[in-house]
């Protein structure tokens, strides 16, 4: 379905804030226009909740992958299917397919969360095409996982070309690891951006760029950060005396555009956890040899972290400290959408991690809904101030 | 002759000896598991901690730990009246008022230095935990910072979609018992290393040949409410009973109980002898006007009210699904092979453990489905804040069980272990207002 069709022009020839304006846009409309525009060309969608999903797979198929992450809804036709006690991405993301704001032949979530598990079911009941629990493994440390992973990749792959995709052919997979280990190549860059020279590019404009990648199809995304990255690093804006900081906790639910902008109002953050999914994998897939386990082996052995995932052999805490020595971070913002047990969890330990490291940090809660940021700004300018006046 | 008029006639002799012996053995028997806890913790003997869901008892046992369950331990502290001292402290220390509450009991229990209602929990040695609840990894991650004890976790993989499932000899089925295979095999493993000794493969026979024979009567017992009266009452008998399905797994204590049980219910049954309550501390039959399933968790800081709730207007649960979930799984009746221990178990624990997350995360007919065995005149459906697994689909699943079965369905929400999150007033209202919809349904029924 690529090939020579693009589904997103509009950046073209356009200034580098108007393009950063336009996919802020995208990612804003509840409509999903690209990925209504590849139905409309016989295209077929597979819909992946939050955090990792092997994409590959479905790119390989001829499948676009879509990540489903919530969105800014009514929430009116979702209020009969939640109860309380849950967080806002889980109903707006179901709200957006029941109101066909978006459309899938087939809906992949996984067992990141208590709720997340349950959105299989819950699918499966309001709408026709299959829904279904993509099993990671949970046991990352077990000398069976990667097999594992590798043959529950193969289940997947069947029930993809069951929804209309073509059936997983190795070539094919080998074209995929190409396209997005060159895609993870530019997102490792524009990160890179980030930490060396914060000033060229905020978390809010980052955070707009990667996102686009959770819809677009891959070729197209690629195309469209090979064209930024060259302009952000001749961006002309002088440097700040801003604190230096990582922003941890958006690795699933993520928060609203504006919250971004007054964080970075505030301080330069200079790495964060936002859509980890789509840059989970840390190094290239090899394309030798059998790459669908090359690709399950990365899930565990290339990877980043998140609160969703246990593993032994990463704990979290300590990999919290990697990234803030990493980044040349001065401190933290911890962050956590409401009700989102994990990552209220997380914050905890961090929390304590940090105490034991006295690395100053900021806890906060968010919602993707939000839309008064008043009280956060307020907060975030007494934070930086205590930290650069103490 | 009814179920009331059978035990309004009075205690038949051969009723005294058998009837309510059950109930009186699992408090026997409870107190002296919270009493073997407390004395491993007074000499300082590293236990084992593990979840209900996967809770591994027949392997663990060959190493003779204690076993810890802190979901256990934590519904203690609601049920004696005590959990908000215990969320307020784990919530000084840092954690979020909308985490589990068992969680946060278990962790103050541990600033504590271990105590709790029911005496003392000593430190962990090992944790194995599995993926049947996601908590279950953020509470053992938090052990694992505060003892340095190892984590070992055993990775179920569940049913993928509604109505698919992968059986033995299909092909997914293969690779899914592999990954088992491997994981129960690192678990020894890993018990080895910690406790310095061999496994034992016939002690682990002998606890699989007991594991067993409890399934098969916990599997019978379920099956008799099926009848008309029901013999117990799935949420206020059924706590003793899941007490006595976790805590005494795979032991020989255990497995003569459940036969024991059985034997009294069944006899029960025979003679019209229904579910009993205590009133001025006497047993006397609980009134059986409505058969009712309830979906989700009881609420254990107002246990005995949210009974009544239902018991003052004569709705007695006969099938819940806590009863199935939280036992593990075993009511699946399960038998392992002890020609093939290892395999056996695995394979056990993928279709058991699997078992209890297909109910939870898709569809249980016991309850939700036309051909439900158990007669139902309506369904509750109640969601916590505590636990997501238990309560993120209720909402959904009460939608289209409505329409589905046209049955009257009931949704509260509250908590299991926080009282503060607990309305009694409103469910109150709710319940109420659902009893009278039944008794309006029932009276219709009798015009027409």
């Amino acid at each position: 379905m690529t090939g020579s069709v693009t589904y997103f022009d509009a950046w073209r020839g356009r200034s580098l804030d108007e393009i950063f304006m336009l996919c802020r846009e995208m990612i804003e409309d509840p409509t999903y226009p690209t990925v209504k525009a590849w139905r409309e060309r016989g295209g077929c969608v597979v819909g992946h909740f939050q955090v990792y999903f092997p994409e590959e797979v479905a790119h390989a198929a001829g499948v676009l992958p879509v990540k489903i992450r919530g969105g800014r809804t009514e929430g009116i036709s979702v209020s009969q299917h939640f109860g309380s006690y849950l967080c806002s991405i889980l109903k707006t993301s179901l709200d957006l397919a029941l109101n066909k704001d978006i459309e899938l032949d087939l809906f992949v979530t996984h067992p990141i969360c208590d709720g997340a598990r349950n959105l299989a079911g819950i699918w499966g009941r309001n709408f026709p095409y299959k829904s279904q629990v993509l099993h990671l493994p949970q046991n990352a440390n077990s000398a069976g996982a990667a097999e594992f992973l590798r043959n529950e990749y193969l289940r997947l792959a069947d029930d993809i070309a069951a929804a209309g995709g073509k059936p997983l052919a190795e070539d094919a997979l080998r074209n995929s690891l190409k396209v997005y280990n060159h895609s993870r190549r530019l997102m490792r860059d524009l990160y890179a951006i980030r930490c060396d020279s914060p000033w060229k590019l905020s978390a809010d404009e980052s955070f707009a760029l990667v996102g686009m990648a959770g819809f677009l199809p891959r070729e197209e995304f690629n195309t469209l950060l090979e064209a930024v990255l060259p302009m952000i690093h001749s961006r002309p804006i002088r440097q700040q005396d801003k604190m230096r900081v990582v922003l941890e906790g958006g690795f699933c639910e993520v928060p609203p555009f504006d919250l971004l902008e007054v964080v970075s109002r505030s301080c330069y953050v200079v790495d964060d956890d936002l859509f980890i999914g789509l840059r989970w994998i840390v190094e290239d897939v090899s394309i030798e040899g059998d790459p669908l386990a090359n690709l399950a082996a990365a899930y565990f052995d290339k990877s980043s972290y998140s609160a969703v995932q246990h593993d032994t052999g990463k704990p979290k805490e300590k990999m919290l400290l990697k990234r803030i020595q990493q980044a040349n971070a001065e401190a933290v913002i911890l962050a956590a959408a409401k009700m989102c047990e994990p990552g209220l969890d997380e914050q905890v330990a961090y929390s304590k991690e940090l105490d034991a490291h006295k690395i100053p940090y900021f806890i906060t809660e968010f919602e993707e809904n939000q839309n008064t940021f008043d009280d956060i700004s307020i907060q975030m300018e007494t934070f930086v101030e205590n930290v650069m006046f103490d | 002759m009814n179920a009331t008029n059978a035990q309004q006639r009075g205690t038949r002799s051969a009723d005294a000896g058998i009837v309510g012996r059950g109930s009186r053995e699992a408090a026997r028997l409870m107190r002296k598991w919270f009493s073997s806890l407390t004395e491993a913790a007074c000499e300082d003997k590293k236990a084992a901690f593990v979840f209900v869901m996967g809770n591994m008892n027949e392997v663990l046992r060959c190493f003779d730990m204690p076993i810890v369950f802190p979901e256990v331990t934590a519904l203690q502290t609601a049920v004696r009246g005590t959990s908000e001292g215990y969320l307020k402290e784990a919530e000084d220390y840092g954690f979020s008022p909308d985490v589990c509450g068992y969680v946060k009991a278990d962790i103050a229990m541990h600033l504590r230095g271990g105590e709790h209602p029911m005496g003392l929990i000593p430190k962990p040695s090992i944790v194995v935990t599995t993926n049947a609840c996601n908590t279950y990894f953020k509470w053992a991650e938090i052990w694992e910072r505060l003892y340095q004890a190892p984590v070992v976790t055993i990775d179920i993989p569940n049913q993928r979609a509604a109505r698919l499932k992968s059986m033995p000899g299909d092909k997914d089925f293969q690779f899914e018992l592999a990954y088992v295979v491997q994981q129960v095999n690192e678990l020894i493993a890993a018990c080895e290393r910690v406790t310095g000794r061999k496994f034992d493969i016939d002690k682990f026979r002998e606890h699989l040949r007991h594991a067993n024979m409890m399934s098969r009567y916990w599997k019978m017992l379920l099956a008799l409410n099926e009848r008309t009266p029901a013999v117990f009452n799935a949420l206020t008998d059924g706590l003793a009973y899941l007490g006595m399905a976790n805590c005494f797994r795979a032991t020989e204590e255990g497995a003569i109980y459940f036969k024991e049980l059985y034997e009294e219910m069944e006899y029960r049954s025979k003679h019209g002898i229904g579910a009993l309550t205590k009133k001025d501390g006497k047993d006397v039959p609980v009134e059986q006007r409505f058969r009712l399933g309830l979906m989700g968790v009881p609420c254990y800081p107002i246990f005995r009210g949210f009974s009544e709730f239902f018991s003052d207007w004569g709705g007695v649960f006969v099938m819940s699904s806590y009863l199935k979930f939280a036992s593990g799984g075993t009511a699946l009746g399960y038998e392992f092979n002890l020609d093939n221990p290892i395999e056996s178990f695995a394979e056990g624990s993928l279709l058991t453990v699997r078992e209890t997350q297909t109910g939870l995360l898709f569809n249980f007919p016991d309850i939700e489905d036309h051909l439900s065995p158990y007669h139902l005149d309506g369904i509750v459906y109640h969601g916590v804040k505590s636990c997501r697994t238990a309560s993120a689909g209720l909402a959904d699943r009460r939608y289209h069980s409505s329409e589905l079965l046209g049955l009257p369905t009931l949704l509260l929400e509250s908590d299991i272990v926080d009282p503060r999150a607990v309305s009694k007033a409103q469910m109150k209202n709710r319940t109420d207002a659902f009893f009278e919809g039944l008794i309006s349904r029932q009276q219709r029924a009798a015009v027409s």
